[in-house]
C-alpha cells in the first residue's frame, strides 16, 4: 500500500483521493454483491414458504398497509436525506452534513420503532416466529433487514463522532460516503420487502 | 456450572477420555514451553497479530495440516471398523459422527484453508503487490475461520459431534438428532464462513486493483487467475450458506419451521440451498488446485503454459456453470424427469472445459525438458488419476444411471478421487513447491519421493476398490456388514491402502523435521532455479514483510522469466516503503464468536450475549481507531538496504 497517502488531484471528491480509500469503496461494492446474494436467498426461502401458512393466522388478516406505507415512507425519506448529507459532503459543508446524517438516524430509528411495534402486534394476534413455516419466514426476512437497519445506525453514529473529533479527512469522508451506500442499498432491498411480502401478502389469499 | 462441564465432557468411552488427556496434555505442553522459551511476547507480536499476508498464509496452511491429521485419524477409524465383517470397534452412533466430522473438517476446514493459506502466500507476490488489499480484513478472517473450527473440533469431547452428515439434512438434523452435536456443526461453519467470505472481497479487490504496472489480466499468473475466479464464486456462493445455516440455527434453537415436516416446512428446501452452496464449493477447493498444477507443470518442464487463453476461458466457465448443477445431488428425491434431465446436461458440460485443462496439459508437457522434481510429480500424478475421478462424474451425472450408483460406495470412490488426486495432491504440490518461499530452505527431495509413492499408491489401493464395493451394492455411511455379503475381501485391501496414505503424512511431517535440521538454505530466492512468476523474484522466506524493494515493472506473460532472459543490472534506487500496522482486534474479536457461538450451541444466553456484545465492542474499537491502524509505519531504506544485501550474498 505504498500509494496510502498519494493524492490524486483536488478535483476528485475527498472519499476517492487516498488509495486506501479507492480501495474501500471498490471492496465495499463487492460486499454489497454478497449482500445481494444474501437477501436474494431469504427472499427466495419466503416465497417457496409463502402460503404455508398451516393453522395460524393469514398475512391478509394482520398486515396493515397504512403502517407499512408509512415505514416505507419513512425509510425512503431517510435514504433521500442521506443523499442531501453525501452532497453536502462534497461542498466541504461538514456542520449541514452532520445535520442531515442526525435526520437520517431519525428517520432510521422512527421505521425501527415502527417495525418493532408491528412486530409487537403480531406476536398478539398469534403470528410468532414459531406459528408455522410462513411466520417463519417473514420474521426472518424483515428481520434480517431491520437487523441490518439497526447495525448500521450504531456504524453511522461511531462514523458521526469521528467527523466531529476529526474533521473532514479523506479517511472519515470516504466511511460517511461508504456509509451511505449502505444505507441506500437497506433502502432499495425494502422496496422488495414492501411490494414482495406486504403488498402481495394483503393481495394473496 | 460444574454440573454442566460433567454432564457435558464425554467419558464413556475409553477413546474419548484418551484423546481427552492428549489434548489437556498437549495445550499444558504448549503453554509449558511457550512460558519456558519466553515466547508469548514473540508469538502475540510476530503471529497472532500478524497482518502481514505471507504469515497468515502460513498459519492458514499449519491449521490445515493438523485438521488432515484429525480428519484422517477420524478416516483410519472408519475404515478400520470396516475392514472385517460384524465388527464391533465403533458402535453405529459413533460411527455417524466419524463420518459427518470427517467429511465436514477435510472440506471445510482442511482443503479449503489450505488451498487459502497458498492462495494467501502466493497471489499477492505472483502480480507483484506489497500485500493484500485489506491486511486488517485478512487477519479476520484467518482468525475467524481458526475459531470456527475450533468450536467444531471441541465437540467431540465437550457434548457430542454432529451426526448427520456433512451434508446434515433436514429434517433428521433438526429432529431426528438431539443434543448439541448438530448445534457445534451450523455454528462452527458459520463463524469460519464468515472469514472465507471476507477473504474472497479481500482477493477480488487485490487482485483487479493491486497489480504491478504492466501486468495485464492476460498476463496473470494461472494460479491468480484461478483465485480470483474463485474469489467470485465465494462471493456468491458463501452467503447463500451463511443463510442455509441460520435458518436451519433458528429451527433448532428458536423453534421456527423451515425445515420441519410439521406446520409447513421443507426439508427439501434444505437439500436445494445447501448444494446451492454445496456444488460451487467443490469448485472453490478444485479451481485454485488448477492453478497449481499449470504453474509446476509449466515451471519444470521449461515450456510456457499451453493454451493459456483457453484455460482462462474454461475457469471463467466452470465458474459459471458450477452454479446450475446442484440437483444432480439430489436426482432419486423425487424430482421430476424433465428437470433431471435438465441438471444431468448441465452436469455433463462441464466435462467439456474440463477436458480442455487436460490436453492443455499434456500439451504444455509435450516435448518440454520435464524434470521430475517432487512437486511435479503430484502435478503429473494428478492427470490420469483425476481423469478416474471425472469420467466417474459424468457417469453420476446421468441421471438414470445414477439411481443405481447413488448412495453406494460408487459415489465414496469417485468423490474420493476428485477431491485428493484435485485437491490433496495440488495442496502437497503447492506446500513443496513454494516451502521455499515461506521457510527459506526445500524439503528434502529423496523424503519427498517417499511420500509420494506412498500416498500415489496408498490412494488408489483404497479407493479403486470401493468402486467395485458400490458396483457389489455396499451402501454409503453404512457401518457394518455381514460375511455373507462377499464384501470383505475388497474391504480387507482398502484399509491397507488407507494405513499407506497414514504413512505418507507421517513421512511428510517428517520430511518437515529433518529439512528444517539439515537441508541447505536459500538465499537467491529463485530455489528451483527455473522460477517463471514473480514471487521469485522477491527475496526468500517470509523475512522481507515488504515482499518487493522495489514494485516490479511487467512486460510479458511469464514476468520473471521474460526478466531473467534480460538480465539488465541497474542501479536501484530505494524509497521508504509504507506498511501496516499489526492488530489485535482481529484475533480478540474472532474469539468473541466463538464465545457467542458456544453460548448459541448450549441455549446458554448469558454466554451467547456476552459474546455478541465482545463482538460489537470490538466491531466499534476498530472504527474508531481504523485511522491510526491504517496509517501504519515505513519501513527505512537503510533496513530494505539491510535486507536485499543478504540476498546478494
Ligand atoms: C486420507 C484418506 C481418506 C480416507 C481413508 C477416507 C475414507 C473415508 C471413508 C471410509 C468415508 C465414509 C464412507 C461412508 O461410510 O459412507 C469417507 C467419507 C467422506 N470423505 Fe473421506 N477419506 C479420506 C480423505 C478425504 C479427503 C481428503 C476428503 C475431502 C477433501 C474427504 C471427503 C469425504 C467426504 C465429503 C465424505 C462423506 C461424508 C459423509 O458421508 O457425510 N475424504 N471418507
Ligand atoms: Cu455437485
Amino acid at each position: 500500500m505504498a500509494h496510502v497517502n498519494e493524492n490524486i488531484s483536488p478535483d476528485t471528491p475527498l472519499e476517492y483521493q487516498s488509495g486506501i480509500g479507492r480501495l474501500n469503496i471498490f471492496g465495499f461494492w463487492i460486499f454489497l454483491g454478497a449482500e445481494m446474494a444474501l437477501f436474494a436467498t431469504i427472499f427466495a426461502t419466503f416465497f417457496v414458504l409463502d402460503g404455508h401458512t398451516g393453522g395460524g393466522p393469514l398475512p391478509s388478516e394482520l398486515f396493515d398497509l397504512k403502517n407499512t406505507l408509512i415505514m416505507t415512507l419513512l425509510l425512503l425519506t431517510s435514504s433521500f436525506t442521506s443523499g442531501l448529507a453525501i452532497n453536502e459532503m462534497r461542498r466541504k459543508n461538514v456542520k449541514s452534513m452532520i445535520v442531515w446524517i442526525v435526520i437520517t438516524l431519525l428517520f432510521g430509528l422512527g421505521f425501527l420503532y415502527m417495525e418493532i411495534t408491528e412486530f409487537i402486534h403480531l406476536v398478539h394476534e398469534g403470528a410468532t416466529l414459531g406459528t408455522n413455516a410462513f411466520w417463519s419466514g417473514f420474521y426472518f426476512l424483515t428481520g434480517t433487514h431491520g437487523l441490518h437497519v439497526s447495525l448500521g445506525i450504531g456504524w453511522i453514529i461511531l462514523i458521526v463522532l469521528q467527523v466531529i473529533k476529526r474533521g473532514l479527512t479523506p479517511d472519515t469522508a470516504k466511511k460517511v460516503f461508504i456509509s451511505s451506500l449502505y444505507w441506500h442499498f437497506l433502502d432499495f432491498v425494502w422496496i422488495f420487502v414492501f411490494t414482495g411480502v406486504y403488498l402481495l401478502g394483503l393481495v394473496g389469499s | 456450572m460444574f454440573d454442566f462441564i460433567k454432564d457435558n465432557l464425554i467419558l464413556n468411552d475409553p477413546m474419548l477420555i484418551g484423546a481427552n488427556i492428549s489434548i489437556l496434555l498437549s495445550v499444558i505442553g504448549i503453554v509449558f514451553i511457550l512460558t519456558y522459551f519466553k515466547k508469548w511476547k514473540w508469538l502475540w507480536t510476530e503471529w497472532l497479530t500478524t497482518v502481514d499476508h505471507k504469515k497468515i498464509g502460513i498459519m492458514y496452511i499449519i491449521a490445515a495440516i493438523v485438521m488432515l491429521f484429525r480428519g484422517g485419524v477420524d478416516a483410519l477409524l472408519m475404515r478400520a471398523q470396516l475392514t472385517v465383517p460384524n465388527n464391533e470397534f465403533l458402535t453405529s452412533h459413533h460411527y455417524n459422527e466419524i463420518f459427518t466430522t470427517h467429511g465436514t473438517i477435510m472440506i471445510i476446514f482442511m482443503a479449503m484453508p489450505f488451498v487459502m493459506g497458498l492462495m494467501n502466500v502466493v497471489v499477492p507476490l505472483q502480480i507483484g503487490a506489497r500485500d493484500v488489499a485489506f491486511p486488517y480484513l485478512n487477519a479476520l478472517s484467518f482468525w475467524s475461520f481458526f475459531f470456527g473450527a475450533i468450536l467444531f473440533n471441541i465437540s467431540f469431547v465437550f457434548g457430542g459431534s454432529p451426526d448427520a452428515g456433512w451434508t446434515n439434512y433436514a429434517p433428521l438434523a433438526i429432529e431426528g438428532s438431539t443434543g448439541p452435536g448438530i448445534n457445534y456443526y451450523l455454528l462452527g461453519l458459520q463463524i469460519s464462513g464468515i472469514g472465507t467470505l471476507l477473504t474472497g472481497i479481500n482477493f477480488i479487490v487485490t487482485i483487479i486493483k493491486m497489480r504491478a504496472p504492466g501486468m495485464t489480466l492476460l498476463r496473470m499468473p494461472m494460479f491468480t487467475w484461478t483465485s480470483l475466479v474463485t474469489a467470485f464464486i465465494i462471493v456468491f456462493a458463501f452467503p447463500v450458506l451463511t443463510v442455509t445455516l441460520a435458518l436451519m440455527t433458528f429451527d433448532r434453537i428458536f423453534g421456527t419451521h423451515f425445515f420441519t415436516l410439521a406446520d409447513g416446512g421443507m426439508p427439501m428446501l434444505w437439500a436445494n440451498l445447501f448444494w446451492i452452496w454445496g456444488h460451487p464449493e467443490v469448485y472453490i477447493v478444485i479451481l485454485p488446485a488448477f492453478g497449481i498444477f499449470s504453474e509446476i507443470i509449466s515451471a519444470f518442464a521449461r515450456k510456457t503454459l499451453f493454451g493459456y487463453k483457453s484455460m482462462v476461458i474454461s475457469i471463467v466457465t466452470i465458474s459459471f456453470l458450477s452454479f446450475l448443477v446442484w440437483v444432480h445431488h439430489f436426482f432419486t428425491m423425487g424430482g421430476s424427469a424433465a428437470v433431471n434431465s435438465v441438471f444431468s446436461i448441465t452436469t455433463m458440460a462441464i466435462a467439456i472445459p474440463t477436458g480442455i485443462k487436460i490436453f492443455n496439459w499434456l500439451l504444455t508437457l509435450y516435448k518440454g525438458r520435464i524434470e521430475f522434481s517432487v512437486p511435479m510429480l503430484w502435478s503429473v500424478g494428478f492427470i490420469p488419476t483425476f481423469l478416474i475421478g471425472g469420467v466417474t462424474g459424468v457417469m453420476l451425472g446421468m441421471a438414470a444411471a445414477d439411481f443405481q450408483y447413488h448412495n453406494s460406495y460408487f459415489l465414496v470412490a469417485h468423490f474420493h478421487y476428485t477431491l485428493i488426486a484435485g485437491t490433496v495432491f495440488a495442496c502437497f504440490a503447492g506446500f513443496v513447491f513454494w516451502y521455499p518461499k515461506m521457510f527459506g530452505h526445500k524439503l528434502n527431495e529423496r523424503l519427498g519421493k517417499w511420500t509420494f509413492w506412498f500416498f500415489t499408491i496408498g490412494f488408489n489401493v483404497c479407493f479403486l476398490p470401493q468402486f467395485l464395493l458400490g458396483f457389489d451394492g455396499m451402501p454409503r455411511r453404512v457401518y457394518t456388514y455381514g460375511p455373507e455379503d462377499g464384501w470383505t475381501g475388497l474391504n480387507v485391501i482398502s484399509t491397507i491402502g488407507g494405513i499407506g496414505m497414514g504413512i505418507a503424512f507421517m513421512i511428510l511431517v517428517y520430511n518437515v523435521y529433518y529439512s528444517f535440521r539439515y537441508s541447505k538454505r536459500e538465499t537467491t530466492g529463485d530455489v528451483w532455479g527455473n522460477g517463471r512468476t514473480l514471487e521469485w523474484a522477491t527475496t526468500t522466506a517470509v523475512a522481507p514483510h515488504y515482499n518487493f524493494a522495489v514494485v516490479p515493472e511487467v512486460k510479458g506473460y511469464d514476468a520473471f522469466w521474460l526478466m531473467k532472459q534480460e538480465k539488465q543490472k541497474e542501479k536501484i534506487e530505494y524509497k521508504p516503503i509504507h506498511m501496516p500496522s499489526n492488530a489485535g482486534t482481529p484475533i480478540v474479536m474472532s474469539a468473541f464468536f466463538f464465545v457467542a457461538g458456544f453460548g448459541l450451541v448450549f441455549k446458554l444466553w448469558w454466554i451467547a450475549i456476552l459474546g455478541g456484545i465482545g463482538v460489537l465492542a470490538c466491531l466499534a474499537v476498530r472504527s474508531l481507531r481504523s485511522h491510526k491502524e491504517d496509517e501504519g509505519y515505513y519501513v527505512s531504506v537503510d533496513e530494505i538496504l539491510k535486507t536485499e544485501e543478504k540476498k546478494e550474498a
